[in-house]
C-alpha cells in the first residue's frame, strides 16, 4: 500500500484521481457501483448562474479512440446546485471541485462568491468550454481576457482557485502565465480538442451545433505534451487531464509533471475506471518501490 | 441499479439478413431488468458502447435477449461475438414501459420491433402486435409474439408478407374497430410521430420508445439528449430530457419529434 495522497493548491486528496467534469454529473448514478469515497474527488458538473439548457441534438460522435460532445453546459443553475446537489456531495467523504462557467467576467464572479461560503473544497473555473457562444473558450483563448476573468474569480473567492485550460490556442504556456499571475492556484488541462464529424450520406455534421469537443484516448498525447510544457512554464500545481484510461496512462500524465489527474470519456467505457485506476497505480507504486504517488510527479527525463 | 460485467452468450442464432439474436446468461441484471429497458454493450475496438434494447428478460434462467441489427462497424464486432465468448455488458437502463389494466397495441417498425416483445408478452392475449419490415426476408419475431399469445398484424413495405403499407394504416384500422387503453410504439422517428398524432386524435394513451446518440447511458453526460414539452406548468416550456435516464421510454404526448 503506498501513499497515495497528493496536495493540490494546499487541498489535500486521498488519491489523485478525479472524475473530470461533465463526465459524472453529481455522482449520483455511479454511487450504485462504488462509493464516492474511493475517489480523490470529484470535479461536479459545470455549473452557471442560471439554468442552461445545453445544445440541440445530437449531442454526441464517436471518433477512433474517441468522441466528440456538444452538450453545451446543459445544467440546472447556481441555486439548484447550491441547494439540492451540494448538500448530498458533501456528506460523500471526497474532496468536491466545484467547476463553474459564466457567460460574463462578471457572471464568473459571481458564481465564485456564491460558492465561497459553501463546503466546496476548490473552485474550477471553466475558461475553456468549446460548446457555447459566450464565455467558455472565448474566454480561454486571449491572455488578457483569461487573466481579466481569473482575476475577478480570486477577488470573488478566498476558495483555492483551478482554472480550466482550453487546448485549442497556439501557445497554452503563454496563457498559463497569464492566469498564475493573475492569481490562480492550480492550473487544469486540458479541456477537449475542437472538432468535426460529418456523416458522408446527409452530409450534415453529425452534431447538431456542427462542432464540439475531442476527448478519449486520441487526445491523450496531446494533453501530455502541454501538460509538461505548462508544468515547465510556471511553478503552481497543474492537475492534468485528457484521455486518461489506464493507471499507466495516470502515472504517465504526472510524470510529465501533473499533481492530479482528472478522468473523463473513460468512465463512459467503463464506469469503473477512476477506481482501477486508483488500484492500479497503487499496484504499481508498490512493483515499482515508490513509497508516495507524489515522488513521481515531473520525473520525466527529456532527451 | 444496474450492473456492469463480463456475461456469457449462451444462444445466438441470425434472425433475418443482418440481423442477431442473442441471449446472455447475466442473472444480476436479469433481476433487475424490466420490458423497455436497454443495455450498454461494448463492442471490441470501439470507445463508445453500443445502446441495444433488452427484448426478453428470463428471470428463472437468469438471462436477457438481445435482437439487434448490424448498422456499422461496432455492431458488426457484436455479431461475431459466438456463444461461450464474454460480453461486456451495462444494465439494465433506463426507463421502461408502462404496464396498465386493459387492451394494448404494441407497434413495431423494422429494428424497433424487439423492444416491444417484452411488454407485448406481458399482456400476452390482451395485445395486439402491429409490426412493419421492409420485405419478407426482414421479419422478425413473428413467432414469439404469438407464442405469447398476442394478436399480430404484420405489414411490409412492399407486401412480400402480410399487408402491403404501413403500420400506421394498419393501427388505425385496429383503434377504429377495438377499444384500446394503450398504445406502445418503438420504429423510425416520423413514424412514431404518426402514431403520436393518431393516438391524440382517438384519445388512447401512448408510451414510445426513443433513439439517440449516445456515451455514458446512466445519465451522468447528458449527451442523449432529447426534446419535450414540460406541461405540469401553466404555459408549456421545451426542456431536454435525457433518452438514457428519463427514457427511453416516454410519454408520446411530451415529446418533440421535430428535430
Amino acid at each position: 500500500m503506498a501513499d497515495l495522497r497528493v496536495t493540490l493548491a494546499g487541498v489535500e486528496f486521498k488519491n489523485p484521481v478525479i472524475p473530470a467534469s461533465g463526465t459524472y454529473g453529481y455522482g449520483r448514478e455511479y454511487e450504485a457501483l462504488y462509493p464516492l469515497s474511493k475517489l480523490g474527488g470529484i470535479s461536479v458538473k459545470g455549473t452557471t448562474l442560471h439554468e442552461r439548457t445545453g445544445n440541440l441534438p445530437p449531442r454526441i460522435a464517436e471518433t477512433p479512440m474517441g468522441m466528440l460532445n456538444s452538450v453545451g453546459l446543459q445544467n440546472g443553475g447556481s441555486d439548484k446546485f447550491i441547494r439540492y446537489e451540494l448538500p448530498n456531495l458533501l456528506t460523500k467523504d471526497t474532496r468536491i471541485v466545484a467547476n463553474i462557467a459564466g457567460s460574463t467576467v462578471e457572471e464568473c464572479a459571481e458564481l465564485a462568491a456564491k460558492l465561497d461560503p459553501t463546503g466546496v473544497d476548490m473552485i474550477e473555473l471553466n475558461i475553456s468550454c468549446p460548446n457555447v457562444k459566450q464565455g467558455g473558450a472565448a474566454f480561454g483563448t486571449d491572455c488578457t481576457v483569461a487573466a481579466a476573468v481569473t482575476k475577478a474569480v480570486r477577488q470573488a473567492t478566498k476558495k483555492p482557485l483551478m482554472v480550466k485550460l482550453s487546448p485549442n490556442v497556439t501557445s497554452i504556456t503563454d496563457i498559463a502565465k497569464s492566469v498564475e499571475a493573475a492569481g490562480a492556484d492550480a492550473l487544469s488541462l486540458i479541456n477537449t480538442l475542437l472538432g468535426m464529424r460529418i456523416d458522408i450520406r446527409t452530409r450534415r455534421p453529425v452534431l447538431h451545433n456542427n462542432v464540439g469537443g475531442l476527448s478519449g484516448p486520441a487526445v491523450f498525447p496531446v494533453a501530455v505534451r502541454m501538460v509538461w510544457q505548462v508544468t515547465n512554464a510556471v511553478s503552481i500545481p497543474v492537475c492534468g487531464m485528457g484521455g486518461i484510461s489506464s493507471a499507466e496512462d495516470a502515472i504517465e500524465m504526472m510524470m510529465a509533471g501533473a499533481q492530479a489527474v482528472q478522468v473523463g470519456a473513460a468512465i463512459f467505457r467503463d464506469p469503473y475506471a477512476p477506481v482501477k485506476i486508483i488500484d492500479g497505480m497503487d499496484e504499481w507504486c508498490d512493483r515499482n518501490g515508490v513509497k508516495s504517488i507524489s515522488e513521481i510527479v515531473g520525473t520525466v527525463k527529456p532527451w | 441499479m444496474f450492473k456492469q460485467g463480463l456475461y456469457p452468450i449462451v444462444k445466438k442464432t441470425a434472425s433475418a439478413k443482418g440481423i442477431f439474436d442473442i441471449t446472455v446468461l447475466c442473472p444480476e441484471i436479469a433481476e433487475l431488468a424490466e420490458p423497455g429497458q436497454f443495455a450498454q454493450l461494448l463492442a471490441e475496438g470501439f470507445f463508445l458502447r453500443r445502446p441495444i434494447s433488452i427484448c426478453g428478460i428470463d428471470k428463472a434462467a437468469g438471462t436477457i435477449r438481445m435482437v439487434f441489427e448490424v448498422r456499422g462497424s461496432g455492431t458488426e464486432k457484436l455479431a461475431e461475438l459466438n456463444v461461450g465468448e464474454n460480453i461486456d455488458i451495462i444494465a439494465p437502463l433506463g426507463h421502461g414501459f408502462t404496464k396498465i389494466d386493459g387492451k394494448a397495441v404494441c407497434v413495431g417498425g423494422g429494428i424497433g420491433t424487439p423492444p416491444i416483445l417484452g411488454i407485448a408478452s406481458l399482456y400476452g392475449r390482451d395485445a395486439t402486435v402491429v409490426s412493419g419490415f421492409r420485405n419478407a426476408a426482414a421479419v422478425i419475431l413473428q413467432e414469439d409474439f404469438k407464442a405469447a399469445g398476442c394478436e399480430t398484424v404484420l405489414c411490409t413495405d412492399d407486401g412480400s408478407a402480410g399487408i402491403h403499407g404501413f403500420v400506421t394504416t394498419a393501427l388505425e384500422q385496429h383503434l377504429l374497430s377495438n377499444k384500446t387503453d394503450i398504445i406502445y410504439a418503438c420504429g423510425p422517428t416520423p413514424m412514431l410521430k404518426a402514431i403520436a398524432a393518431m393516438a391524440k386524435k382517438f384519445g388512447v394513451r401512448c408510451e414510445v420508445s426513443l433513439e439517440q446518440r449516445m456515451a455514458c447511458g446512466v445519465g451522468a453526460c447528458l449527451g442523449c439528449a432529447c426534446r419535450t414539452l414540460q406541461s405540469d406548468t401553466k404555459a408549456p416550456v421545451e426542456v431536454y430530457k435525457h433518452v438514457c435516464k428519463d427514457g427511453p421510454v416516454f410519454d408520446a404526448r411530451e415529446v418533440i419529434f421535430d428535430g
